[in-house]
């Protein structure tokens, strides 16, 4: 009984209703499942990136030590301390001088393993994979090898050894601001790791150069090579290469791990996030300072990064294509 | 007809033999192999340090090859009684497990939410999202930790995995691939009496594994590798996850080489089996998206 039933019923039903129904029912159903969709996403997104942006904004105008809920309102002293604290500051200049060797050091550097994986004409997933791999290793262990094993400052490390036998004395690397040799372990710990990530995007954007080109510019008596590079690969490249040094510069931004791990408890070559953690985390607790720090260095990093898509035409070469 | 193909292929071809001569292309697999060994050189140095004895490590003389292999060195990050690292091997593995399951399920739904779901505010909820790519995500681990420790949360699983899940990037990206995915299916399958949720289970997902994937290895990866928010949070030895263990040994009084190194080489080992049977997924996500949370 109860099929012919649910049949009778249905069956002449969208037959009638099918012209009015589907639309309201769809404006009704589609919002729904917009939210159903989307809802669990935007309510974790709310609850755990703009309530702590919120929240870091309203502590920085509180003295807040050791508690999340201040009472007393101190305007912008926390902001004064901030950009007063020779700490604070001299971390934005060591950002600075991290960016200024990492950002175009990875730039040369994924670009001429590019170019060179791209040539290969055998094995070639190989070295590929060889340049890639370090992508799996974490910042904290390649600080534990650089500083352990490569950098180690005494006679057993590879790089003491290696100098040793040239004649040259062992080399504190991390041990010793002056000379600044720190800034070798440091550039090239993260050479090492994100080199070949970087690679993989100019090797997809090597590969998506029209041939035709290259062949336009023989026929027209272009050398290969130097000249062929200069006024084809490279201009091709220029979407990736903004799109690169974009990323790196972020990176460079949000570096920690390797600085933590390297110089711990060095009072030298500190990034901006490491003197955040101190700030906030350390033995102070000063939550109002450190979410004052947050906040400039966000508006610093929003600066950056609309000056750098001014300066070089972010999107122009997806135009051009 | 057939003898003048050749010669038209014989002219347009110079260019490319000249690239490739014999000369060019030993300097090219010389510098080629020469930066592949020096890029090689800190994984085999994690493997000689793991399986040596510490007198050998730091002797006098630099040893390439260790004489003897250690083999009772591979229980010893086990054996340590001050860094339980069994257990911080087990939260990484928690960790990075559900890190990946929730942000795949979470932020996909939300692509596919905005990409396709007709719904008149879905550019102001696109924006909102757009907004959160601006600001770092580890610029605001002050903030988060804070209300992360009000909510009770420190020293925990919720704490380590649930604030990481709702990367606004990781939905932007599936927004994007979902832009581009073929309409006519999802359509064959609305006229075939699927709703937006059935749809989306078995014909869009289905036929979206190889982009779920790319994302899967390179969040994995991110989650396995993360260091300041597992640090932030374990403030109890009993919640370090590996990196944070490993974080420990370098600040512990006594070096110990070899114990460091063998748990070095057993956090990196996961990463190399998943990058060695996902790495075309990872290579093609690399290169669709550019992606590196």
């Amino acid at each position: 009984m109860s099929t012919t039933t649910t049949r009778g019923v249905a069956q002449p039903a969208p037959a009638k209703v099918s012209k009015p129904r589907p639309r309201r029912g769809l404006r009704a159903s589609s919002t729904f499942n917009f939210w159903l969709f989307t809802g669990p996403f935007l309510i974790g997104l709310v609850i755990f990136v703009f309530v702590p942006i919120g929240w870091s904004i309203w502590l920085s105008f509180f003295e807040a030590r050791f508690t999340v809920t201040p009472s007393e309102f101190v305007g912008f002293e926390n902001y004064r301390q901030v950009l007063t604290d020779e700490d604070f500051l001299n971390s934005l200049v060591t950002f600075t001088v991290f960016a200024a060797f990492i950002v175009p050091a990875t730039w040369a550097m994924s670009l001429g393993l590019a170019l060179l994986v791209n040539r290969l004409r055998f094995m070639r997933a190989f070295f590929r994979s060889v340049f890639f791999l370090p992508t799996a290793v974490s910042y904290v262990a390649a600080a534990l090898i650089w500083k352990m094993s490569i950098f180690n400052g005494v006679r057993f490390g590879l790089a003491n050894t290696v100098i040793g036998w040239f004649g040259i004395d062992n080399v504190a690397w991390l041990a010793n601001p002056d000379p600044p040799w720190y800034w070798l372990v440091i550039v090239t710990v993260r050479l090492w790791l994100q080199s070949g990530f970087y690679m993989i995007l100019f090797l997809a954007a090597l590969q998506n150069i029209p041939r035709e080109l290259y062949e336009a510019a023989s026929l027209d008596g272009a050398k290969p090579g130097w000249q062929t590079f200069r006024h084809i690969t490279l201009p091709q490249l220029r979407a990736t290469s903004t799109a690169v040094i974009l990323l790196l510069l972020v990176a460079a931004y949000q570096a920690f791990d390797e600085f933590f791990n390297l110089l711990g408890k060095a009072t030298w070559g500190q990034p901006p996030l490491v003197e955040l953690y101190k700030m906030a985390l350390g033995e102070n607790q000063n939550y109002g300072a450190g979410s004052a720090g947050a906040v400039v260095l966000t508006v610093l990093i929003c600066l950056v990064t609309l000056l750098q898509g001014k300066i070089m035409g972010f999107g122009r070469g997806e135009e051009n294509k | 007809m057939t003898t003048t193909a050749p010669d038209v292929r014989k002219t347009a071809k110079p260019a490319k033999p000249k690239r490739g001569g014999v000369i060019g292309n030993t300097g090219l697999y010389l510098a080629t192999g020469v930066a592949g060994l020096l890029f090689l050189v800190p994984f085999y140095l994690i493997i000689r340090n793991a399986v040596m004895t510490d007198p050998e490590i730091t002797g006098e003389e630099w040893k390439w090859f260790p004489t003897s292999i250690q083999w009772s060195n591979f229980s010893e990050p086990f054996n340590d009684v001050t860094v339980d690292f069994a257990r911080a091997l087990w939260n990484s593995v928690v960790v990075a497990v559900l890190h990946t399951s929730g942000i795949l399920l979470i932020c996909s739904m939300a692509g596919y939410g905005l990409a396709r779901i007709p719904y008149k505010h879905a550019n102001k909820v696109f924006y909102a999202v757009l907004v959160t790519l601006m600001v770092p995500t580890a610029v605001t681990f002050v903030p988060s930790f804070v209300l992360v420790s009000s909510l009770g949360w420190v020293d925990s699983y919720r704490g380590l995995i649930i604030p990481g899940l709702f990367s606004g990037f990781t939905c932007f990206l599936f927004r994007q691939y979902f832009l581009g995915f073929p309409k006519e299916l999802e359509e064959a399958a609305r006229v075939d009496g699927l709703g937006y949720w059935g749809a989306y289970w078995r014909v869009v997902v289905p036929n979206s594994l190889n982009f779920f994937a790319a994302i899967a290895t390179i969040t994995f990866i991110n989650g396995w590798n993360a260091f300041l928010w597992p640090l932030v949070i374990g403030q109890d030895p009993s919640a370090w996850t590996v990196q944070v263990a490993l974080s420990s040994y370098m600040t512990n009084q006594t070096v110990n080489y070899h114990l460091i190194f063998m748990a070095t080489a057993i956090s990196i080992l996961p990463l190399i089996f998943v990058f060695l049977f996902l790495q075309r997924w990872l290579v093609q996500g690399i290169a669709q998206t550019g992606i590196k949370g």
